[in-house]
This record gives C-alpha cells, structure tokens and sequence, in this order.
C-alpha cells in the first residue's frame, strides 16, 4: 500500500482533500481511520474555523460500496455541521455508486433497549421459572395427547403403525444391547469389587454378593440403562422430530389429516416402554456376570458360592422392584424426547437447545420417579 | 468488449457422480460485467456446473479459471483470495439459522477485513436497503423471513465484500411473479451500479428475458447454445426450441417485440 488514501491541506479557510489509491473493502479499515482523523480535525479547536471541504476523488483507482459509503459519511459529517462538502472527479461509475450509497442510513439503526442488569437478572429468573413449569406442563400434554391416541388406536387396532414399532424397536432396543451389556457388566464389576474391597476389613466379604445383588436388581440396573436410553434414544428422537418439526413434515402430515401424535409419537413411546423392561432385565443380568467375574477374579470366590450366596440374598421382591419401574421410565423418556422435540423452532440452535434439554430433563425425571418409587415401596414394604 | 478477457472460462469440463457423467467435455466463457443465464431441463447439471466452479463438485478432467487464475494453480491462501472475490447465493438461502440478518451480512465482513463494529453495522444496513430491505429487518432470524425476503438477505450477504462476480441458484425461484420480476430488476440495477458480473441459474423465462445479457442452454452436458435472446429465438436445437417457442416461451417474445 504505497500511496495514500487521504492527503489534506488548508487552503485559506477552505480543506482540500486529495483521495488516492483504493478506496475499497480491503483498505476499508485503513480509510475509515483516515475519514475520522480528517474528520476529527472538524470539532477540532485549529480546523474548525474551516468553512468548506472539498474532496478530489480523481486519483482514486478503483471504488467499491465500502469506499463510496465512507465518501458519503464524510461529507455527511460536514453537511451536517452546516458546511459544504464538494466532490470533484468522480469518474461516472464512482458517481453512480455514490449515489446509491446517498439513500442509505437516513434513518438512525434500530437500538436495541437498554436493560437494566438487576431488572434483567430477575426476569431471567423469572423466565427460567415458568420455563419449568411450562416444560411440566407439556409433559402432561404429551402424556394426555398420547393417552388419546393409544386410545384411538386401541378402538381401531389396524390403524396402528406396526411397521414403524418394529423398526424403531430395532434401533432403540436391540442395537443398544451390546453397549448396554457392556457398560452394565462393567458398573456390576466394579461395585463387586468395590464391595469386596471395603467388606474385606470386617471379613464380610460374602456380603459384597448381597451388595451387589440387591443394589444392581432394585436400583442401579434400571437407573443405568435409563439413562443409558435417554441419552441414547431419548436426544435421537428430538433430533428427528425436531429437524421433522424444522422442514414442515409434521405440518405436511397434519393437513393429511393424520395425527402426528399418533403417527410418529405414539410407536416411540410403545417402544420405548417395552424396550426398558427387556433392556433393564438384560443389564442386570450382565451386573451380575460381571459381579461375579470380579467375585471370582479378584475375590476368590468360586461360581459356586457366589450363585449360592445370590440366591439366599436377593429375592424375587427386588428383581419385581427393578423390573416394574422400568416400563415407567420408559413412558417419560419417551413423552419428555418427542415434547421437546415437537417445540423445536425454525433454527439450527433450537434443535441443538431442546436435544440438550431433552436428555437433561429425562434423566432428571427418571431420577424423580426413581426417588417416588422408593418411597412407595417403602411404604407397601416391598 | 470482445477485447476483454473472460471473467471465468470453463475448458473440457468432465463432471460425474459415480458411473454418472453430468457434464461431458464442456466449454464456457463468462464475460466481464455481463449477466449470464444459464438454463437447461432439469437435472441437465446447472447446478452442478456452478458448484463446480465455485469449488464444492470436484472435477474428473478440464480446467476452469476464474479471474484470470487457473484454479489448479492457485494455493490455498489465493484461493481464499478468489473466494473472496466472488459471492453465491445459494438455491434455499443457506443463511446461518443461529445468527440474526444482519450478523449474516456481517459474517463475510468480520472474518475477511479488519473494520470497526460501526463501519461493520453501517456496511450492512447499507447492503440491507441497497436489496431493499430495511434496518429494521436486521434484527430478525432468517426462520421469520418469508422466501422473497431470505433471498434479498442471501443476495445482500453474497454482496457483502464487493465481490466481482456473483453467482446466483435459481434466485428467482419458490417467489411469486410479482416478487420475482423485482428480484430481477434488483440484479439488473445491482449489477450495473457495482459492474459486477452475474452467472445465473434459472429456470425463469422472464428472468431470461428480463435480466440477462446472453444465455447458455445445457444439454447433454455441453452448452448447446449461447448467445442473447434473439439467437435463442432462431436456433434449431430442439429443447431450446420448446423451451423458448413453448405456449409460455413465445407470449414473452410477443410481448417482448410489441414493446
């Protein structure tokens, strides 16, 4: 950049400006500098006795929007101080794009309003609090509006998705068997050891077996492979009903006269409520391999005993604890993912916010209704 | 005119996807401060040919140049020079969805010069009003724009940097015809007021009429005819001679001679 942009001299009582070299996007910033600088010289206490300004564009090689438009802020800052401003040998494209630029930013930009922090920090709060109580309130909706469906459909079994049921039944349930398998094996593995550990100093280490046998069956079976499920399934389906809601499929499906409810939520749901219980059975049975592996590994303890032991310790009341809240945390799961996923907006940031808050807000639940469930097992003495 | 040299010249293009070939030894020429209209049946590759100018298809065999560069020469730090010499404006818009209009104008702005926030804001009001929008729809997201109004946003960021040449997909397309025959005048005036070149894919025949200086017929992968309005008129090749002396084709040429 060898010549400059913006040359100045007082002559008499009037500024005469020489512009030279590029006045487009790349030099934008340079001349913008310049502009103010020459500009800054108006409010000045030496310059501002200058009456008039004029501006020699011929020396300019080349002139785009970005060049024309700070052209047009300078002289505006001098008409508007009540001065002229002449621009001489603009060459006729320069000219044309000046005069483009001479309608723009008439009007002051939109401002956005000032808040005040402290007004703002409680309406946050304030949002944030009916934002909870309006998700609880979908909830309910979703739960009511599926209820309607399973009904419809239960007065008219053939209008059932079955297809649909069995492929989702296929992603949800039988692909996750091998991670949840894993990941069950290990947590049961570890609490065995764990176990095994710490009852070693009492010499009770045989009951590390009930530890583990009771925990995996009543709580942590179930609670894994929920959450296991939500982050699984649960952020999948708001992600599908959410880029569905985005390119108006549910509103296509809708004027077609079929309930999205009932076409796309329903069959998740089912599935999800059947694919917990079988998932939840199969995971603690994998906990209790996996005790077991450690109990003999690590602990000493042959197959034999550790069966043995099993089967004093748990009995048939914990494996039913287990196994009937699982259905459950299914049904929320699933209402929480499709809600979350039928409020997605038109943005790619909404699919992202109401996936994040899908699985955050079923793992949450799943944790709320396991904390009901114990108290009212509790209380029936189960 | 003849002089100048063109601003994109497409020599033996070879263009497929799998055991599919799209384009098949096409030549092209663009020249300075025109706008081109590029036409064909669908699936003839319009849309191809321009995405594999601007460098999204890879090509299996020819060269193209754009600005006097062969873009096989070019290193990646020219050819972010290239790139910001040019603007596209894609077939649905493709604004960011998580920025509001005016960050969208902003975008190409903020990574590409080194200018103040406010000559940033004023930069992109201007380009707002210069496609007809005004500030006010700055502060909007693209999902509360109706279709005309996403396609002046994409028009106003594909303008953003000043570019030499502007690509458009199907501008006119999914707007009514009152909306549309705008949008044409709008790059009609832009393109004269900036002396940009414009390379346009469309399947308006107004547009054609309207806009463009000389139109390209694709079929079969080449360029089956070139030349303005009235050579379209006389050729002999048989989709270009549906295409423009088709029930809609000739009422426009109707209309177009009685005025």
């Amino acid at each position: 950049m060898g010549e400059a942009l913006l040359t100045q001299k007082l002559v008499g009582d009037r500024l005469e400006l020489v512009a030279g070299g590029s006045w487009t996007a790349p030099y934008a910033g340079e001349l913008e500098s310049e502009i103010d600088r020459v500009a800054g010289g108006l409010s000045g206490t030496k310059s501002a006795k200058t009456t008039d300004v004029s501006i020699d564009m011929g020396g300019v090689r080349e002139l785009d929007t970005f060049g024309a438009w700070l052209l047009e802020r300078l002289t505006r800052q001098w008409t508007g101080a009540g001065r002229d401003a002449v621009v001489v040998g603009l060459p006729q494209h320069g000219a044309d794009l000046v005069e483009e630029m001479h309608g723009v930013n008439r009007e002051p930009p939109p401002q956005a309003p000032r808040q005040n922090p402290i007004v703002s920090f409680f309406a946050a709060i304030g949002r944030g609090t009916t934002g909870f109580a309006g998700s609880f309130h979908t909830f309910a909706q979703m739960l009511g509006e599926t209820g309607v469906a399973a009904g419809r459909v239960l007065v008219r079994p053939s209008e059932y998705r079955l297809t649909s049921t069995v492929h989702q039944f296929d992603r949800v349930a039988l692909q996750a068997v091998p991670i949840i398998a894993l990941i069950t094996f290990l947590i049961g593995a570890i609490l065995a050891q764990q176990g095994i550990f710490h009852f070693r100093k009492f010499g009770a280490e045989l009951y590390a077996v009930d530890l583990v046998g009771i925990l995996v069956l009543r709580e942590i079976g179930v609670l894994i492979v929920a959450i296991m499920v939500a982050g699984r399934s649960g952020s999948s389906y708001t992600a599908e009903l959410g880029s569905m809601k985005m390119r108006e499929e549910i509103d296509a499906l809708r004027t077609m006269g079929f309930d999205p409810v009932e076409v796309l939520v329903l069959p998740r749901i089912i599935v999800l409520v059947l694919a917990l219980p079988a998932l939840t059975f199969l995971g603690s049975m994998a906990a209790l391999y996996g005790g077991g592996v450690v109990a003999w590994l690590y602990g000493g303890m042959s197959p034999d005993i550790y069966i043995a032991r099993l089967t004093d310790a748990i009995s048939l009341t914990h494996f039913k604890v287990g196994m009937i809240k699982a259905p459950f945390m299914g049904l929320v799961i699933g209402l929480v993912a499709c809600a979350e996923g039928l409020r997605v907006k038109g943005s790619a940031e909404s699919l992202g916010i109401q996936t994040t808050k899908s699985v955050v807000e079923s793992i949450f639940m799943v944790i709320v209704l396991d904390g009901l469930f114990a108290i009212f097992f509790a209380s029936i003495g189960m | 005119m003849s002089e100048t040299p063109p601003v994109i010249k497409v020599r033996d293009l070879v263009v497929g996807f799998g055991t599919q070939t799209v384009l098949d030894h096409l030549d092209m020429d663009v020249r300075a401060s025109e706008i081109l209209g590029v036409v064909g049946a669908s699936g003839a590759g319009k849309s191809v040919l321009l995405r594999t100018i601007i460098g999204l298809i890879p090509r299996r065999e020819g060269s193209i140049e754009v600005l006097g560069k062969d873009l096989d020469e070019v290193d990646e730090s020219e050819r972010r020079a290239l790139e910001r010499r040019w603007g596209v404006l894609f077939q649905q818009g493709a604004l960011f969805s998580s920025l509001t209009v005016k960050q969208n104008v902003q975008f190409p702005m903020r990574e590409n010069l080194e200018i103040s926030q406010r000559l940033m804001d004023e930069m992109a009001y201007a380009k707002l009003e210069m496609v007809g929008l005004s500030p006010r729809d700055g502060e909007k997201f693209p999902s509360e724009l109706s279709g005309g109004m996403t396609k002046r946003v994409a028009l106003a960021r594909a303008l953003a940097l000043d570019p030499e040449i502007v690509f458009l997909d199907e501008p006119t397309s999914g707007l009514d015809p009152i909306s549309a025959g705008d949008f044409d005048e709008l790059i009609r005036t832009l393109q004269q007021t900036l002396e940009i070149t414009v390379f346009m894919v469309t399947h308006d025949l107004e547009s054609l009429y309207t806009a463009c200086d000389r139109i390209a017929v694709l079929a079969d992968g080449k360029v089956a005819a070139e030349g303005t309005i009235s050579v379209m008129l006389e050729s002999e090749h048989p989709w270009v001679k549906t295409y423009f002396q088709g029930k809609r084709g000739s009422s426009l040429a109707d209309r177009e001679l009685t005025q």
